[in-house]
C-alpha cells in the first residue's frame, strides 16, 4: 500500500480532529465518569459521597439478580440476532428471484430500520398486551393463554420478534448486497452439474456470504446488547419478576430508579469491559477463519 | 385596514412583551389523561389571572419518571421550579435535606402564612417533618376505593346497590362472576404495592415494618410477611389460577381491564375516577375491602404532592408560592376534587362541596375522605415512609409477580419480599 504523505504538518491534525472531539465528549469523558462513579457512593441528590474502593463491584458480582440478568442477556441477544438474521436471508434470497417490483419490494422491508426502537416496542405492545392488543385478544380467544405481564417466556418472545423484528431491514440490505455479490457463472456452473437449489444455496451461496454474515452477527449482538434499551423500557420494563431484565436494563433500573448510582456505574463499567473484551476476541480470532472472498 | 392591522400588530408586540416580562416556572408533573386536562386548565386560569408569573407544565412520563427526571436536573444545576413527586418518592426527598426548600417556607417568602389547621390534617401530616414543618404541597392526594360493575353485578345475580365489604366477600363475588359467565374476569387492582400492601396495613390496623412504619425513623425492617398478608396473598394468587383475578401491571394499568368491561371489579385509587367516568362504564364505588376483626381502621393518602427545589431565585420563589396560594383557594380545590376525584386539600374546600350537596347526587364521592379521616390514626396508619420506597416495591412486585404465575406461592413471595426489601433498606440507608 502507498503511504501518504502530507505536506503540511498541522492539517492532518486538524482533519482528525472533529472526530477526537466527538471521541472524547461521547466515550472518554462518559467512561471516565463511569470509572470514577464505580468506587464512590453517593447519595441520589449528590450532596454527599465517599470512596469506597471495589465495594461496589464485589455488591455487584455477589448479587443472584446480576447473574440472572446475565443470563437474560445472552438468551435475549442470541434468540435476538438468530432470528433478525434468518428472517432477512430468507427475504434477501426471495428478494432476488423477484423479476418485477424489485425495487418496490426492497423498499418496502426496509422501512422498519427508519422506526425508533421506542416506538418499535410500542407498536408491537399495542398488538399483544393483553389489556387492550388485537392479538392478545384473538390468542385468548383461541384458547392460547398469552399472558406477557405475568408469563417470562411470553414476554421474552414478545421483545425478541420486536427487537428482531427491527433489525431484519438492516440485515436485509446486507445479504442482498452479498447476493449481488456472488458471480453468477459460479451458480450457472452448479446448476450444470445438476446441484438444485437448496444444494446450490448451501454449497455455494451461503458460504460465500460468509464475510457479510459474520460483519452482521457482530452488528446484530452489539444491537441486542446496547440498542434494545427503547423496546425492553416500553414493552415489558424488565418484567416480570426480571425476566427480560438484560445487563444495560439492570443498569438504567439500578442506577435511575433505584437511585444506586455506585452499583449502576461498577455495572457499566463491567459491561465496558464485556464488550471491548467480545469485539477484540471476534476480530481477533473469528475472522480469521472467515473466507473473504 | 390599515389602522386594524397596525393595532393587531402592536397588539401582538404588546403581548409578545408581557409574556416575556413574566418569569417562567416550569412545573414537572406525570399526569395523563383526564388529570392532565385539569393542570393545563389550573395554569392556564392562574397564568390569566395575572401577568408576573408563568406557569408551564411539563409531562416528565410516569411518577418514577418524572422524580428522576427532577433529580437528574437538580445534580447539572437546572432543576424545575415545582416538581410533582409521587408518594413513595416523598422518603427519597426528605431525606435530601439541602436540595428543597420547604413549601411552608415558600408561603412566608411570597408573603403569605401557612397555617396548619386550614388543611385537611391525615394529609399534611403525611407530607411533614416529625416536628410539623409542611415539606411538600399536597396536590393530588387520594386513597384507594373499590369501583364495580353494576351491569356486570346484575348479571351475576349480586346486589347491584351493595357492594362487598370484607376481603372474602369479594373473593366470593369474583368467583361467581367469572363461573356465572357475567365478565370474562371477576377482579383486578391496580398498585398491589400501595393498595394491597401499605394501605392494607392501616386499613387493618396491622404493622407494615417497623419503627412506625419509618416515620419514626429510617431504620425499618418489614412485617408484610405476618399471617393476614399471607392469608390474603394466598386467596388473590388462587383466583388468578382460576382466572377470577387478573393481573395487569405494577402502577395504574389495570384500571384499562376495568373500562374495558373485562374485569368487574377494581381495587384503585379514588384519583382514577376521571378515567372511569369518561369510559361509560355503569359503575358503582364502595368502600376499600378490609377483614373482619382487624379493620376497618383510616386509609393514608396516595397520590402526589408538589416540592421545590433549593437553589432558585427569591422572584421564582415569590412567584411559587403566588401558585400554591391559587391552588389552595376553596373554589379551585373544591373543582380540582369534584372534577378528579381527588381528595380536597382544605378543609375549607371538603365544607364547601358538602354544603353544595354533591355528596348526595354522586354517592360514593365522600367515601375516599370518609375512609381517610373517620378514626385517629394508629401507629399502624400514619403512612408508610422508606428513604428507598420505590426500590422496595420493585422488589415486592418482582414477588408478585412471580407467585401470581404460579412460580411460587404466597408465604414464599412475601419471606422472599421481606429478605430483599431488608436488605435494600439497610444499604440505602448506610449511603
Amino acid at each position: 500500500m502507498q503511504r501518504v504523505v502530507f505536506p503540511n504538518k498541522i492539517l492532518p491534525y486538524l482533519l482528525v480532529a472533529p472526530q477526537i472531539a466527538l471521541t472524547i465528549v461521547f466515550f472518554f469523558w462518559p467512561a471516565s465518569q463511569a470509572l470514577y462513579q464505580s468506587v464512590i457512593r453517593e447519595d441520589p441528590f449528590g450532596l454527599k459521597s465517599g470512596f469506597v474502593g471495589f465495594a461496589n463491584f464485589s455488591a455487584v458480582l455477589s448479587e443472584p439478580n446480576y447473574l440472572n440478568s446475565l443470563k437474560v442477556t445472552v438468551i435475549f441477544s442470541v434468540l435476538t440476532a438468530l432470528l433478525a438474521m434468518a428472517v432477512a436471508l430468507l427475504l434477501a434470497t426471495a428478494a432476488d428471484r423477484v423479476v418485477r417490483g424489485q425495487a418496490f419490494y426492497r423498499t418496502l422491508l426496509i422501512w422498519p430500520y427508519a422506526v425508533a426502537p421506542a416506538v418499535a416496542g410500542m407498536l408491537w405492545l399495542f398488538m399483544f398486551n393483553p389489556a387492550m392488543g388485537t392479538f392478545a385478544y384473538m390468542l385468548r380467544r383461541s384458547g392460547f393463554h398469552w399472558d406477557p405481564l405475568l408469563n417470562g417466556n411470553h414476554a421474552m418472545i414478545l421483545i425478541v420478534v420486536a427487537a428482531a423484528w427491527k433489525q431484519i431491514s438492516y440485515n436485509f440490505l446486507f445479504f442482498v448486497a452479498g447476493l449481488q455479490a456472488i458471480p453468477k457463472s459460479l451458480i450457472e456452473a452448479a446448476a450444470i452439474d445438476g446441484a438444485r437449489g437448496t444444494r446450490r444455496f448451501w454449497t455455494i451461496v451461503f458460504p460465500l456470504l460468509a464475510p457479510t454474515t459474520f460483519f452482521l452477527l457482530v452488528v446484530n449482538t452489539v444491537y441486542a446488547f446496547f440498542d434494545t434499551f427503547g423496546i425492553i423500557h416500553s414493552v415489558t420494563g424488565g418484567g416480570p419478576a426480571r425476566a427480560t431484565e438484560t445487563l444495560v436494563y439492570k443498569v438504567y433500573n439500578d442506577g435511575f430508579v433505584n437511585l444506586n448510582l455506585g452499583s449502576s456505574a461498577a455495572q457499566s463499567v463491567i459491561l465496558m469491559a464485556i464488550v471491548i473484551g467480545l469485539t477484540a476476541f471476534q476480530f481477533r480470532f473469528v475472522e480469521k477463519r472467515v473466507h473473504y472472498g | 385596514m390599515r389602522v386594524i392591522s397596525i393595532s393587531t400588530t402592536m397588539a401582538v408586540v404588546g403581548f409578545a412583551v408581557q409574556a416575556q416580562a413574566a418569569t417562567e416556572l416550569q412545573w414537572w408533573h406525570a399526569m395523563t389523561g383526564a388529570n392532565n386536562e385539569m393542570i393545563e386548565e389550573l395554569t392556564k386560569e392562574f397564568n390569566a389571572s395575572q401577568s408576573t408569573y408563568k406557569v408551564v407544565p411539563v409531562f416528565k412520563g410516569t411518577y418514577p419518571e418524572t422524580l428522576n427526571a427532577g433529580i437528574a436536573a437538580f445534580r447539572s444545576k437546572q432543576p424545575p421550579a415545582i416538581i410533582q413527586v409521587f408518594d413513595a418518592g416523598s422518603g427519597t426527598m426528605m431525606a435530601a435535606e439541602g436540595a428543597i426548600v420547604p413549601a411552608a417556607e415558600i408561603l412566608q417568602k411570597g408573603g403569605f402564612t401557612f397555617d396548619k389547621s386550614q388543611y385537611l390534617p391525615g394529609i399534611v401530616a403525611y407530607y411533614s417533618k416529625p416536628d410539623g414543618t409542611m415539606l411538600s404541597f399536597p396536590y393530588n392526594s387520594s386513597s384507594p376505593i373499590l369501583y364495580y360493575n353494576k351491569d356486570a353485578f346484575q348479571k351475576a345475580g349480586l346486589n347491584v346497590d351493595n357492594p362487598p365489604k370484607t376481603w372474602p366477600e369479594v373473593f366470593e363475588a369474583a368467583k361467581k362472576i367469572k363461573t356465572s359467565g357475567a365478565a370474562p374476569c371477576g377482579m383486578t387492582s391496580t398498585w398491589l404495592t400501595w393498595i394491597q400492601t401499605e394501605n392494607f396495613a392501616a386499613w387493618n390496623n396491622m404493622p407494615y415494618g417497623t419503627n412506625e412504619n419509618g416515620l419514626g425513623g429510617t431504620d425499618v425492617q418489614l412485617k408484610i410477611n405476618a399471617p393476614l398478608y399471607v392469608e390474603h396473598f394466598q386467596a388473590i394468587a388462587n383466583l388468578a389460577k382460576d382466572g377470577a383475578f387478573r393481573y395487569g401491571g405494577r402502577t395504574s394499568e389495570a384500571k384499562q381491564l376495568f373500562t374495558s368491561g373485562e374485569c368487574a371489579i377494581l381495587t384503585e385509587s379514588s384519583g382514577g375516577l376521571g378515567d372511569i367516568a369518561k369510559s361509560g362504564v355503569n359503575y358503582g364505588i364502595g368502600q376499600l375491602p378490609y377483614y373482619q376483626g382487624h379493620g376497618p381502621q383510616n386509609t393514608i393518602p396516595g397520590g402526589a404532592s408538589l416540592w421545590v427545589f433549593a437553589g432558585k431565585s427569591d422572584e421564582e420563589y415569590k412567584g411559587i408560592a403566588e401558585f400554591f396560594n391559587f391552588l389552595s383557594q376553596t373554589e379551585i380545590q373544591a373543582k380540582l376534587h369534584q372534577v378528579s376525584g381527588y381528595m380536597p386539600v382544605t378543609m375549607a374546600a371538603y365544607e364547601e362541596t358538602k354544603k353544595s350537596g354533591f355528596y348526595e347526587k354522586n354517592p360514593g364521592r365522600e367515601t375516599p375522605l370518609l375512609q381517610m379521616m373517620g378514626k385517629a390514626p394508629t401507629e399502624n396508619s400514619k403512612g408508610v415512609r422508606l428513604v428507598n420506597l420505590p426500590q422496595v416495591r420493585d422488589i415486592l412486585n418482582e414477588e408478585f409477580e412471580a407467585m401470581l404465575s404460579g412460580q411460587q406461592d404466597a408465604k414464599t413471595a412475601l419471606d422472599k419480599a421481606v429478605e430483599r426489601g431488608d436488605a435494600a433498606i439497610a444499604a440505602a440507608i448506610s449511603n
